[in-house]
């Protein structure tokens, strides 16, 4: 009880460090005084200011959103399939949002179209599965998962495809979209309010999701509708996952591994997981973006590089020590 | 006055009749078994009295109303259900899951308070588990987590108790104690149990009732000094068996 507050304080303490960490790195030193200024909208240091607002401001709320509304997602859909490899990618939003914005990198469109229709690829994808899964007699989480993996597996069929017949010039962008990339990300506002709505609507389920890990028949003759719930649940992580991978690609890990550690630290109740889960998920990808585009500066890094490489040895050692 | 009532109750699986136009009404304080061989329909039967299974004809009716029609947080106050296996889970300590049973008991932003956390003490006392609430599920044993299973069906507080083998896993001591702990709860006014049991012996001492479920769907009920004789057993288990008489109570062995 206590501990679980505790870990939801510390992370509420850590996502502004992350933010100022993130703000304060870059090719132009800015110290902590002119930061602060800028950041209070004093004009008179204007690069500072144009740096602050137009770049980093954006692009390290972007990364908060992507990496909160990754590990929302993934904790969701674990608990949705009962299954804990599950991470948002699996059911194949991520991949038909690959396929249509590696179309649309192929034919040449701006950032602005290969944004919407990697939206729309996810939405397609997940009606797809959606209503496949359907199909037939009864709508089991297994049946779910299949029909996901295998449309998963699809589109990642096709992205090989378009990525050989890919003119080579054009390989490296694509490369990057798929292992998840912050380049572009300069306006966080829609992911930022689809943050907040999606940890309103999973919130409101939270008790509710903590039958649901007990079993289907558990959560029912404990008072819940587990029909209603999964397809509420299902459609909740897809549309976070949808709108994670449209602003940043599909960056790796995160969905995956931030549940876990959370999990580990201070149980599996979801009143507390979900929100940690969106803190230490944001923070988490802040930090590592920062380090994409710093590290190896002017060079820029895929983030998804970036955030294995710092969960995987976390993630271990967590493992490990708790017994 | 609680009690459920199958009327014209016809349940079948993949094409099987399993159980066909059984009527029967349970009332308070009464403690039915339901007896019947392998794949004899006694699982489909306890889940169509739980709401959780539709009929294939008839009705099932919760004090007039149809029990797969309540909404399921209203009937989970009256109706509680203790699995035959439960459905693996992720890693949960032994308070996380007793306190699931609080669920239909608390508002949605509602968070468990003293009185539950002492409800899921009482039950973990009840069935023998004090002083284990902190342990994860994994490092318990079969039989530990069957009365963790128990003790949450306790801590929803639930009248009507539906017990899918309720013994499975359990040793010959706790396979009395929770037998009588659970028939006790059936002698509370407006309570009653339906249990599945495989035991026959068990479920002559502290039965009061019970549903023979045979081959093709026929089914017998009633009071069970007058169903459980040697001959309908036999017949219900296509096996011979041998009744054996000490002082006044009659066991049966099979052959």
């Amino acid at each position: 009880m206590n501990r679980r507050l505790l870990i939801i304080l510390i992370l509420l303490a850590v996502a502004p460090l992350a933010m100022w960490f993130a703000l304060s790195q870059g090719s132009l030193n800015i110290s902590a005084a002119e930061l602060w200024q800028a950041l209070r909208g004093n004009p008179d240091n204007a690069t500072a200011n144009l740096v602050i607002h137009e770049l980093r401001l954006p692009r390290a709320l972007s990364a908060f959103a992507v990496g909160g509304l990754l590990a929302l997602s993934g904790a969701l859909l674990q608990v949705l399939l009962r299954n804990p490899l599950a991470d948002p990618y699996i059911l194949g939003v991520s991949g038909g949002a690959a396929v249509a914005a590696l179309l649309s990198m192929l034919g040449g469109l701006g950032i602005g179209w290969v944004r919407g229709n990697a939206f729309a690829g996810a939405l397609i994808s997940m009606f797809l599965v959606f209503g496949l899964s359907r199909l037939g007699t009864v709508w089991t989480q297994n049946r779910l998962l299949l029909t996901g993996v295998v449309i998963a597996a699809g589109w990642g069929a096709l992205i090989s495809l378009i990525l050989a017949l890919a003119p080579s010039a054009q390989v490296q962008g694509m490369l990057f979209w798929l292992i998840g990339d912050m380049s572009y990300s300069q306006q966080p506002a829609m992911a930022l309010m689809a943050l907040v709505a999606g940890l309103a609507v999973s919130m409101w389920f939270a008790r509710a999701l903590n039958l649901l890990l007990r079993g289907e028949n558990t959560a029912a003759a404990l008072g819940e509708n587990p029909t209603r719930l999964r397809i509420i649940i299902y459609l909740v992580a897809s549309l976070l996952t949808a709108m994670a991978v449209t602003l940043a690609g599909s960056v790796g890990f995160v969905g995956l591994v931030i549940p876990h550690i959370l999990r580990l630290l201070g149980g599996s109740d979801h009143r507390f997981l979900l929100p940690a889960c969106v803190l230490l998920g944001g923070g988490f990808l802040t930090i590592a973006d920062t380090l994409a585009r710093s590290w190896t500066a002017p060079v820029q890094l895929p983030v998804g590089v970036i955030t294995a490489l710092l969960g995987v040895p976390v993630f271990l050692l967590l493992l490990v020590r708790s017994r | 006055m609680s009690s459920l009532r199958a009327e014209e109750l016809s349940l079948s699986i993949a094409g099987r009749r399993l159980c066909d136009k059984l009527t029967v009404t349970l009332h308070a304080g009464e403690n039915w078994v339901i007896l019947g061989a392998n794949g004899s329909g006694k699982t489909t039967l306890l889940h169509a009295f739980a709401g959780l299974r539709a009929p294939d004809g008839g009705h099932v009716s919760l004090d007039d109303r149809e029990v797969g029609g309540i909404p399921h947080r209203v009937r989970a106050r009256t109706i509680g259900v203790l699995f035959q296996d439960p459905e693996p889970a992720f890693p949960a300590t032994v308070l996380e899951t007793v306190l699931t049973g609080r669920y239909p008991h608390l508002d949605r932003w509602q968070w468990e308070g003293k009185d539950d956390y002492r409800a899921v003490e009482a039950a973990l006392a009840a069935v023998g588990l004090e002083g284990l609430a902190q342990r994860p599920l994994a490092t318990l044993s079969g039989g530990e987590r069957r009365r963790v299973e128990i003790a949450t069906l306790l801590t929803q507080d639930a009248p009507i108790c539906l017990l899918d083998e309720p013994t499975n896993h359990l040793d010959l001591r706790h396979q009395i104690e929770i037998l009588e702990l659970l028939a006790d709860r059936a002698r509370r006014p407006e309570h009653f149990n339906i249990g599945v049991l495989h035991d026959v012996n068990l479920a002559a001492r502290f039965g009061t009732f019970g549903i023979l479920l045979f081959d093709n769907g026929e089914c017998l009920h009633g009071p069970l000094s007058e169903v459980l004789n040697r001959a309908n057993l036999e017949r219900l288990y296509h096996c011979r068996l041998r009744e054996i008489h000490d002082q006044d109570t009659v066991g049966f062995l099979p052959l």
